[in-house]
């Protein structure tokens, strides 16, 4: 199997670098999806720096501004999936399903040498690709997932046809657990179920939050890992923190069916400050310039940098 | 300087649903963003939250309809007619229920890009048999839409302002009613929603170089009001445009063609708003200029329409209002 770029950095390494990444930005931007990148850092630098078998980035390392959406008139549009690496036979493929983890997922592409750090300088900025809800354009998508529960099901026709054209990489889907309340999700597993699709992956943060707060105050969703495998799925519950889980989880057997690594999460792994606002974690904004110095200087501490010097 | 008006939809919201026991609040997980989070928590009764899985809260809302209820249902405008539809058809709008639709961040003002965009909202809502659709265009509006919304005898789909909204108007919307913002006789300029306030912004520079405008705002899109927007278009001496945050495909573009074509009106009508394409992500200032439906390309419209050339330039137009992005009166990233 060939890695490359991965392994020149431990995994532990990327999950910190992205958590510092994200911190810094969320600073300078006074806010930010800071808590998803608390739950999901070891997923992602997990997925990116050791399991999926990814060519080397096709597209430049400095983002290109957005170049338009598809059209007629746009003969050159190309998605952003480029930063994964080619499109090949043997190789993996990956969906941000919740397309509000673009922030973490950038990171992450930065800390594995994918994309530059100047990435993370345009994003939500007017004219770029760097979006603020990852569009198919921006670095590292292939598909717009923007609007939730979506993802698993593209994972799943793909798969498919990748496996009647016989070829062997898998198609990993990263989701978040708010999915779990769209019914789509549960039609796209009895689908991998029916149809036998074992090369779709998936791993979902569960960090029991969504926009409102925690998820049980909006919505209960009860024991998904045994709704999933009454709906045809393999599940298999790991600590989101704990890299050896996840790299243990993989290797379960799961023929005929699709493979859902549930990782609980904290949203405020690694940033013990955020703790003071969950639930309502989903989108941190200071507030005020006393909370956002305060955090500055404690979050940094927590993730053993100096604090960011940041333009008030 | 207009006033700007910080979360106006909060408290009109509060004081209708107050005033009627029928009306229930729902929401889809963007309580926050649709600013009635201090509602569920001062009136825990009167909410129902319903996670973040539209399809089922469309039937639901049908259902509580059934029971003698009017819900008012709240998400962005985009979740409540993509992936519902069939649902809003079928539990909603076939049998009449009173189900109120708030969808905030209509069009480009969501930099959340194509999936987070309400780009044909109106395009869809006005071929669906029985809907009635209001758009607000200011905090005044927004004030009344509740009480408008809730005044109509079947199912309304709105499309709501939030955060820091431009008071325009001093008068709550009436239904079926357009607004007459300048009564010229050169051109008759339409428009809805944010682009009226551009609008304002062209007319005052326009009528600075001795164009004669004639400008209504629409805050009821259907029904529509055909014989007085007729007079409208008979009163002025040249030709028609649009402008509106949609695609000119069904919107109030689309409208407008239809009632001149049906009535045999010969005049020229040009129709800005987002042409055939999606959008992306971005501030809703740069987004309005890229794709034209800012003050500057109404007046490039015009020049067209007219074909004269003003001079005016983006000097000459009064300052666009910039929205900060991380503003209090915004509770979410979105
Ligand atoms: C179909 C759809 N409905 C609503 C939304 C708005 N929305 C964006 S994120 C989100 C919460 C989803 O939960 P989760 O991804 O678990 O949130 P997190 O853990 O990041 O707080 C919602 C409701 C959406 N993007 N798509
Ligand atoms: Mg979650």
């Amino acid at each position: 199997m060939e890695h490359a770029l991965q392994n020149e950095k431990t995994t532990e390494d990327v999950a910190l670098g992205i958590r510092r990444r994200v911190f810094e930005h969320s600073i300078r931007n006074n806010g930010g999806y800071m808590s998803q990148a608390c739950s999901a850092a070891e997923q992602l630098a997990w997925l990116y720096n050791e399991e999926l078998n990814l060519g080397a980035p096709t597209l430049p390392m400095i983002p290109k501004p957005f170049e338009g959406v598809p059209h007629k008139d746009n003969p050159d549009y190309h998605t952003g999936a480029g930063y994964n690496g080619p499109v090949a036979p043997d190789l993996d493929r990956l969906f941000i399903a919740p397309a509000h983890y673009a922030l973490v997922a950038y990171a992450t592409l930065i800390e594995t040498g994918r994309m530059a750090p100047e990435g993370l300088e345009m994003f939500n900025k007017d004219g770029s690709s760097v979006e603020m809800i990852g569009a198919e354009h921006s670095p590292g998508m292939e598909v717009h997932n923007g609007t939730l529960g979506i993802g698993l099901s593209t994972a799943a026709g793909l798969a498919y046809g990748r496996k009647l054209r016989g070829e062997t990489g898998n198609v990993w889907v990263y989701m978040s657990d708010g999915e779990v309340q769209e019914g789509q999700t549960w039609e796209a597993i009895a689908a991998c179920a029916h149809h036998k699709i074992d090369n779709v992956k998936a791993i979902m943060d569960v960090n029991r939050q969504q926009c409102d707060g925690a998820m049980d105050s909006v919505m209960e969703v009860g024991d998904i890992g045994r709704k999933m495998e009454e709906f045809g799925a393999k599940v298999v519950w790991v600590d989101a923190h704990n890299i050896d889980e996840m790299r243990e989880a993989v290797k379960t057997p799961h023929p005929g069916q699709p493979l859902i690594i549930l990782a609980n999460s904290s949203p405020f792994e690694g940033m013990p400050t955020l703790e003071e606002r969950f639930p309502r974690l989903h989108y941190v904004r200071f507030k005020s310039e006393e909370e956002r110095a305060r955090f500055n200087t404690e979050i940094a501490a927590s993730l053993g940098i100096d604090p960011i010097d940041y333009a008030h | 300087m207009v006033e700007m008006v910080s979360r106006p939809y909060e408290a009109a919201f509060e004081k209708h649903a107050m005033a009627h026991d029928e009306v229930l609040c729902l929401s889809a997980d963007l309580t926050s963003s649709c600013e009635i989070d201090k509602f569920r928590d001062n009136h825990p009764e009167k909410f129902l939250s319903l996670g973040m899985a539209e399809q089922n809260m469309m039937s639901f809302a049908g259902g509580l309809g059934l029971a003698g209820y009017r819900p008012f249902v709240h998400s962005f405008g985009v979740f409540l007619y993509r992936r519902p539809y069939d649902q809003l058809m079928a539990s909603i709008a076939y049998p009449r229920r009173k189900v109120r639709l708030m969808g905030f961040l209509p069009g480009i003002t969501t930099p959340g890009g194509m999936t987070h965009q309400a780009i044909e909202d109106i395009s869809v809502m006005r071929s669906i048999p029985n809907m009635t659709i209001l758009e607000t265009g200011d905090a005044t509006e927004v004030e009344s839409i509740c009480e408008a919304a809730d005044s109509i005898d079947g199912p309304v789909y709105c499309r709501v302002l939030r955060g820091s909204v431009p008071r325009l108007f001093d008068t709550p919307i009436e239904v079926g009613e357009m607004r007459e913002l300048e009564t010229g006789d050169d051109i008759l300029i339409v428009s809805s929603g944010i682009t009226t306030e551009e609008a304002m912004r062209a007319s005052a520079a326009l009528k600075g170089a001795g164009v004669s405008v004639r400008h209504l705002h629409l805050n009821t899109i259907k029904p529509f009001d055909h014989k007085t927007m007729l007079d409208h278009i008979a009163s002025v001496k040249g030709g028609v445009i649009t402008l509106e945050n949609h695609v000119v495909d069904g919107g109030i573009g689309s409208l407008m063609a239809e009632t001149m074509a049906d009535n045999g009106v010969g005049k020229r009508l040009v129709r800005l708003g987002l042409k055939d394409t999606y959008a992306h992500g971005g501030s809703r200032a740069y987004l309005m200029r890229y794709y034209g439906l800012d003050a500057l390309a109404l007046v490039q419209g015009i020049e067209d329409l007219m074909g004269q050339k003003f001079g005016i330039t983006e000097d000459d137009l009064s300052a666009a209002r910039v929205e900060a992005v991380h503003s209090l009166v915004k509770a979410e990233g979105l």
